[in-house]
């Protein structure tokens, strides 16, 4: 008879005992704080250098120089925080807190507000376009390395 | 003699979500022979190392597969270590024998869950998977991933557990352990398991050598073979004994498998009380030029990563031979002479993951 009686005591405990699972639309789930859940930027401190975007393995993030937006696909992005570990100015992070699900797969996008240094000379107008890179070029420096 | 047919098994199965085929030569109920075929997920990794650069493959290595992610991506790690010459700090091994442990532990406790799901016992596969959970939340809790971990890195590992951590994990740990036994009993000792368990698969010891099987396939037929006695990660201050079993039958596979999951918090245990307080990663610099292979125990066995560097940030070559390609030839081993009903347990038993197999 012992041999069918091993799962017995656990039938008995499940009768009397609470689901193990969260019921999820009444109770939310709390996220660890180290939860890779998305990336996030501190747009102040980004200088457009686009480390992310080289280092990025899936190519989810594009960063625009000239029209200063730092851009994300988050259905693309497999959270690996490779760019985080890659930003020269550590300015962007993980956070817990997964992407939403979306009828459409939509680029998010963040308008950086980051001014280079203005050159000694006064150039004219393409200057905007040529400075960056210049700001740039200390943080692209380890790129051969990586 | 009765009449003989072929039926082909999968790629589409219910039992296994992965596709595998097989085209079984059937006599009656009685399975012949086994003639499997694989390709039908390839994703080709190795094409890939010439368009990531040997840093963004450490990402891509741990993708091959959801279970062992962590060990695939160690391994890769390792390789470069070893052809970089890259002295791993201590407690980045430490950290990585522990993950380790609890990647088996948790990929042991989905096997167990599979298999109670292949021989018809749903309540049981719930409880196994329960009790897998609380391990996948000690991993997002340590990692920030519940499979996909992203802790390596060439010359160590990412993050630190801080000490309280890991205190706390080896308290959860013991609690779970009991949970575990009472639940592994019924495995080891309920009628209706062993009526599906004992005396099926048979692959005795000769046979598991001579198709060149690994891991707990291998070990259930009584060879003592495990990868961790090499010594690598921190494995060579561990003191653990490998676990064997000479029943040579899916029990003996069920065992072997258990008896790891306790030997497993075991090493976690001893891991957490020798772990030494120094730096988790070594900085890496330049670019790695040669040639190395390493061997890993995975949960299903022995992986073999080839890594060969050429002086650029591509790779050469970069070969994975994982556990479940070498077990195929065992499994259609076990299958000859077993019942049509019995294929999909059989199929369970080598733990197969066919995207690892096909990379």
């Amino acid at each position: 008879m012992g041999q069918f009686l091993p799962f017995t005591k656990q039938v008995l405990k499940n009768l009397f005992s609470a689901p193990a699972t969260t019921q999820y639309p009444f109770v939310a789930r709390e996220y660890p704080e180290r939860t890779r859940g998305h990336v996030d930027i501190d747009k102040d401190n980004c200088i457009l250098c686009g480390m992310c975007m080289r280092s990025c393995p899936p190519g989810a993030i594009n960063v625009d120089r000239a029209g200063k937006t730092w851009t994300i696909n988050r259905f693309d992005c497999v959270q690996c925080g490779y760019c985080v570990e890659k930003c020269p100015k550590k300015c962007l992070s993980i956070t817990p807190g997964y992407q939403e699900p979306g009828p459409e797969k939509v680029n998010y996008s963040v308008d950086v507000p980051y001014e280079p240094p203005k050159p000694a000379a006064k150039p004219a107008a393409p200057a905007g376009a040529a400075a960056p890179a210049q700001a740039a070029k200390p943080a692209e420096a380890p790129a051969p390395q990586a | 003699m009765g009449k003989r047919s072929i039926v082909p098994y999968g790629p589409q199965h219910p039992v296994l979500p992965e596709p595998i085929h097989l085209d079984l030569v059937l006599e009656d109920e009685k399975v012949l022979a086994a003639i499997p075929s694989i390709g039908f997920i390839h994703r080709g990794l190795e094409s890939l190392t010439s368009k990531k650069d040997f840093n963004e493959m450490v990402y891509v290595a741990e993708r091959i597969c959801g279970i062992c992610s962590y060990m695939h991506g160690m391994g890769y790690c390792m390789a470069l270590e070893d052809i970089m010459n890259v002295e791993v700090p201590r407690r980045a091994e430490f950290l990585r024998t522990i993950w380790c442990e609890m990647s088996r532990l948790h990929s042991h406790l989905l096997w167990l869950g599979l298999l109670a799901d292949g021989f018809g016992f749903e309540s049981l596969f719930m409880h196994s998977w329960r009790l897998r959970e609380r391990i996948l939340d000690m991993f997002e809790a340590s990692t920030g991933g519940r499979v996909i971990f992203s802790v390596n890195t060439i010359g160590g590992v990412l993050k630190d557990m801080p000490n309280d951590m890991l205190k706390d994990f080896v308290r959860q740990l013991d609690e779970m352990e009991k949970e575990i036994r009472d639940t592994t009993s019924i495995f080891l000792n309920d009628y209706t398991v062993k009526s599906r368990l004992v005396d099926v698969g048979i692959l005795t010891g000769e046979d598991a050598i001579r198709r060149g099987a690994v891991g707990p396939m291998m070990r259930a037929s009584g060879i003592n073979v495990d990868m961790r006695k090499n010594g690598y990660a921190a494995y060579n201050e561990i003191d653990f004994e490998v676990i064997t079993s000479n029943k040579c039958d899916s029990y003996a596979r069920c065992e072997v498998r258990i008896g790891e999951i306790f030997q497993s918090i075991d090493i976690i245990r001893q891991a957490v009380a020798k772990i030494p307080d120094t730096e988790i990663n070594t900085k890496v610099t330049g670019m790695p030029n040669g040639e190395s292979i390493i061997r890993v125990e995975q949960p299903r066995g022995e992986a073999f990563y080839h890594v060969r560097a050429n002086g650029t940030k591509f790779l050469d070559r970069f070969r994975v031979r994982t556990p479940t390609f070498a077990n195929i030839p065992a499994l259609t081993q076990t299958l000859q002479g077993c019942q049509y009903g019995d294929v999909p347990l059989l199929v369970l038993t080598i733990d197969p993951c066919i995207s690892c197999t096909e990379r």
